[in-house]
């Protein structure tokens, strides 16, 4: 028996940042909203308690914080000829769960894109020729970098961004990223202390005459009063980001930076602990009326809602709109379908320089605390001459010196006994590592679908991953990686080990929380599941706010441009749609 | 999407539905919701998340428990059925309506000082009040205290009525700042100690007090235990947004801010302050003795591990997140019960315009024993130019007991 409750203007499924963000926008309008969230509440104080906050076993080893695949898993294989099978643990990404989501527990990398990442196709045809990306799907997003200037600043002041500006309205500043597109401000923060070493790459870096500039950060290098009013406290430097809740208020988040000032607003309401099952169409499939989600003890409730958010983890958002019929899901065979077309990923590979007389204290660390070289990033140089396009941010940021994890040795070391003890030991201070993170290019044949076979603990189908590095994007980390090569030699170590990046994605080792597109947007509504406002274009009461809009993946990590797409799309539910609600924002 | 619109129009539609009610009448309604705001009804008359005026939680007083009652105007349960000098002699009196005598946890020994017109004003507001059927049984003491008739020995011994009585040698904002703080404000209640009979003790006004498992700190302007070292900015900071450079407001006083210092006017608050800091002297502060040197060492040991984190090694604390340890009033109470119980229990700060973060305090009470947090409670109250006593394990254990009752 379902229970139908009585009407909300707007139901967002997931509360994470999308979903806060967006929650807070529209509250502001005066909106009644409810968040529906899948996981538990989540508050600094009692979650990220600051006695037990740092329990490296609990949280990263035993993932305390994620989402667990009896929850919800998918199954995946590398192209369309096998057979998926379920992943049965999450192993090369970890995806969020409860109040704040990802967000929790994330690093705090903080970039924008720039514009050339948003033109992608339109560029790399105008440079390299058609040619070059014939093996590609790669889109253009319909959105410029300068167009988007305005909602990165909004997500930065929000967060509190630790960074210093390259180029401020076309002048270039010195000490920042001269790659960059023109930003009307600096970050609200300076960068953070830098440790010794990303303060040593960066030096070989310039030796070698390349660019490298503090990584923006969110975390915070002082205390920072957000424009909510909502204060921040500096970062102890502690080393315990990635994987766990910030328990000193200094972490961005949307526990740190949203949720005090949304939570006491008498028109916004979240219940946890409940998850949505589908959206709810109208006869005809072309508005939704609501969602139907079901809470802990298996009661099912109809929400009745004006309008759905769908701000769920990307690959969440674009599994919903395949569960409600939200679009057509996408067939490589014949290239028909948006839900589900340009699933990408992010290709990374790293370096690890070994040294005798070094001390870098890996244990002083944050999980933004570092030194990017963008030289090779994008379209920053010129690919002519080179036989990939796309690249990426060659980032020193030594995240944690955390004892069960942070263990380098010299390759050839036994992997356990004495030798690897005593290696283990010489190796902890010693050692250098930095890594790139590369560009994700769409192809026909990566994308998600609906399992044919195995089902959830509802009887939902799981969702299909299909997904293997493309060869463009396997050169492209190739040649990173004998860039990477170039400063490992410069370093002057007594040893350094490349861990390039090889076909035959492996979902068991981690590699990166940066799974993207699945819900794309775009100005075709035939190659793009949503307008450039995040509008489903087939129920326009419906937005997809995340990841899963990237037509393809930069090689940066993809927070920033989350959050800009968030401020955007609210600005244009609070600007234009509810001027006349239910209809497209754009004619396609 | 109809409904979506509407919302958006709701603005034009409030103003149409304002019911038509005399200008100098509505006046007074709005300059009684202040003195409602004043006398922090809401503190004690609505429970959290119910529905306004109509009945609190439980006060647990050392004598037993009384219940707030309904004070809306309700006419079974509520007030509806008093007159206005009704109202007025309770506030003046404790003596209801029907002669019912009411106990001093209704604090009218404070509001006798009120004047006639914000009480008059007061009453009008409280008419205007949503009705709320919710029966409270505000008795709940034991026998005798139950029979209210034992409140005429109480009065006669404890109780004048009186009215505010301006002191002509002071400031006009001076006059302001006593007659909110010992009438309507009824700081007293809390901060002023009691008799053995629950009664203010006029010699040591507003110089702390323990009540309900929290220690009202000292706020005269004493140097070593009371608001010495606040400006008067900072005192208005603190009661405008909970939060101030030297401390954040926790327990009841959090609430008091909520409900109604966070509303005051600022010319009240700074009036409050010029007052809160004409109290008091300095004449009799001790040093207290140097702390056992072990002890210091072991509390030392444990303020690293547990505290520096957020309060910093030197106790200098965060900005407005993290309160400092340094010069802070909570610490350098004589009486420990409040820092006791903000280490066991942990304690959250108020939301309010001014200050919205609400950053928390863990509980501790699960990974540090009474002995430890004693020493190092011992080590942050004796150090950085702190000197207020040692504390025993056995003051935590009190405290412990307390909270798990």
């Amino acid at each position: 028996m379902t229970t139908i409750l009585p009407r909300k203007d707007v139901v967002i499924v997931g509360l994470g940042w999308t979903g806060a963000i967006l929650a807070h926008e529209l509250t502001d309008q005066g909106l009644d909203v409810l968040a529906i969230e899948r996981g538990p509440w989540r508050d600094t104080a009692t979650d990220f308690n600051i006695g037990y906050a740092q329990d490296e076993l609990r949280y990263s080893i035993r993932r305390d914080l994620f989402l667990q695949p009896a929850v919800e898993t998918m199954t995946m294989r590398n192209d369309p000829s096998q057979t998926a099978l379920p992943m049965r643990d999450f192993g090369s990404f970890l995806p969020g769960n409860g109040v704040g989501g990802a967000g929790v527990h994330w690093n705090g990398h903080t970039w924008r894109f720039w514009d050339s990442d948003f033109q992608t196709k339109t560029n790399l045809t105008k440079r390299y020729g058609a040619a070059r990306i014939a093996d590609l799907q790669v889109e253009d997003w319909g959105v410029t970098g300068a167009e988007m200037e305005p909602y990165y600043d909004q997500f930065e002041y929000l967060a509190g961004i630790s960074g210093k500006a390259g180029n401020i309205k076309g002048k270039l500043q010195e000490g920042g990223n001269p790659f960059e597109d023109p930003r009307a401000r600096d970050y609200p923060n300076p960068p953070m202390e830098m440790t010794y070493a990303p303060t040593l790459f960066a030096n070989v870096g310039r030796s070698m005459g390349l660019h490298p500039f503090p990584t923006p950060s969110a975390n915070m290098s002082r205390a920072y009063v957000n424009p909510l009013g909502i204060t921040m406290g500096q970062c102890t430097y502690c080393g315990f980001c990635e994987r766990f809740g910030c328990a000193n208020y200094s972490k961005s988040s949307a526990q740190t930076t949203i949720l005090p000032v949304l939570m006491k607003k008498a028109n916004f309401e979240v219940r946890t602990d409940s998850e949505v099952l589908h959206v709810d169409l109208a006869a005809g499939g072309k508005s939704a009326r609501g969602v139907t989600y079901v809470d802990t003890s298996g009661q099912e409730f109809f929400q009745p809602a004006d309008l759905v958010l769908l701000c769920a983890y990307g690959l969440h958002n674009a599994r919903l709109m395949m569960l409600s019929g939200i679009g057509k899901i996408y067939d490589p065979n014949t290239g028909e379908g948006t839900v589900g077309r340009n699933y990408c990923y992010q290709t990374n590979a790293g370096v690890q320089v070994f040294f005798d007389d070094k001390n870098f204290n890996p244990f002083i660390a944050a999980g933004a605390l570092g030194q990017t070289i963008d030289d090779f990033n994008g379209d920053a140089f010129d690919h002519g001459a080179l036989d990939f396009v796309g690249g990426a941010g060659i980032n020193c940021i030594p995240t944690n010196g955390r004892p069960i994890g942070t263990r380098p040795t010299l390759p050839g070391t036994p992997k356990w006994g004495s030798a690897w003890k005593k290696a283990t030991v010489e190796g902890y201070k010693s050692t250098l590592g930095y890594s790139s993170q590369g560009s994700s290019y769409a192809t026909r044949t990566n994308y998600l679908d609906l399992d044919p076979t195995y089902k959830d603990r509802f009887g939902r189908p799981l969702m299909r991953m299909t997904f293997d590095f493309p060869d463009n994007d396997i050169r492209m980390s190739n040649y990173l990686c004998d860039r990477m090569e170039d400063i490992a030699k410069a370093f002057g170590g007594k040893q350094y080990s490349v861990g390039r990046r090889k076909k035959g994605w492996d979902s068991v080792p981690y590699q990166s929380t940066h799974n993207t597109g699945g819900a794309i947007m775009g100005t075709d509504p035939k190659r793009s599941a949503v307008n450039t406002f995040l509008q489903s274009w087939d129920v326009p009461n419906v937005f997809v706010i995340g990841a899963s809009a990237f037509p393809q993946n930069a090689g940066k990590n993809p927070t920033g441009t989350v959050g800009a797409l968030a401020f955007r799309a609210a600005d244009a539910i609070r600007n234009q749609y509810l001027r006349n609600p239910g209809a497209p924002l754009v004619r396609a | 999407m109809r409904t979506l619109t509407a919302i958006l129009a709701a603005g034009a539609a409030l103003l149409a539905i304002a019911p038509a009610i005399a200008a100098d009448q509505a006046d007074q309604i709005i300059r009684g919701q202040y003195q409602a705001v004043l006398g922090d009804c809401a503190g004690c008359h609505t429970r959290p998340g119910g529905k306004p005026l109509a009945g609190g939680l439980p006060l647990e007083t050392p004598f037993g428990a009384l219940v707030p009652p309904n004070i809306t105007p309700d006419h079974e349960t509520g007030i509806g059925n008093w007159s206005e000098s009704d109202f007025r002699n309770m506030m003046k009196t404790g003596i209801g309506h029907n002669g019912v005598r009411l106990y001093p946890a209704m604090p009218y020994a404070a509001y006798t000082k009120m004047n006639e017109q914000d009480i008059s004003d007061l009453w009008a507001y409280l008419t205007t009040v949503d009705p709320v059927p919710n029966k409270v049984e505000a008795n709940q003491l034991p026998f005798p205290l139950n029979i209210r008739l034992a409140m005429w020995g109480w009065n006669l011994l404890n109780f004048t009525e009186s009215a505010f009585t301006p002191d002509p040698s002071k400031s006009a904002e001076w006059n302001r700042g006593a007659y909110i703080v010992q009438g309507a404000g009824h700081c007293g209640t809390c901060h002023t100690p009691k008799s053995f009979l629950g009664a203010d003790q006029d010699s040591v006004f507003l110089q702390g007090a323990s009540l309900q498992g929290w220690f009202a700190p000292d706020i005269t302007s004493n140097a070593q235990s009371g608001l010495g070292k606040w400006s008067q900015e900072d005192v208005v900071a603190y009661l405008k947004t909970g939060v101030n450079a030297r401390s954040i407001a926790s327990g009841p006083m959090a609430e008091a801010v909520e409900n109604s210092t966070s509303k005051m006017t600022d010319p009240d608050l700074k009036a409050v302050a010029v007052y809160l800091k004409s109290l008091g002297s300095d004449t009799g502060n001790t040093q207290a003795p140097k702390p056992d040197e072990a002890r210091m060492a072991a509390g030392e040991a444990i303020y690293h591990d547990n505290c520096s984190a957020c309060h910093g090694g030197d106790g200098a604390g965060a900005g407005a997140l993290f309160p400092p340890l340094v010069g802070n009033s909570i610490v350098a109470q004589g009486n420990a019960e409040t820092l006791a119980r903000v280490v066991l229990a942990g304690s959250q700060a108020v939301h309010t315009a001014g200050a919205p973060t609400t950053p928390a305090m863990p509980s501790l009470a699960w990974r540090l024993k009474d002995q430890e947090i004693a020493d190092v409670l011992t080590y942050v109250r004796g150090s950085w130019g702190n000197s207020a006593p040692a504390v025993s394990s056995d003051d935590i254990a009190a405290v412990r007991k307390e909270l798990l009752r």
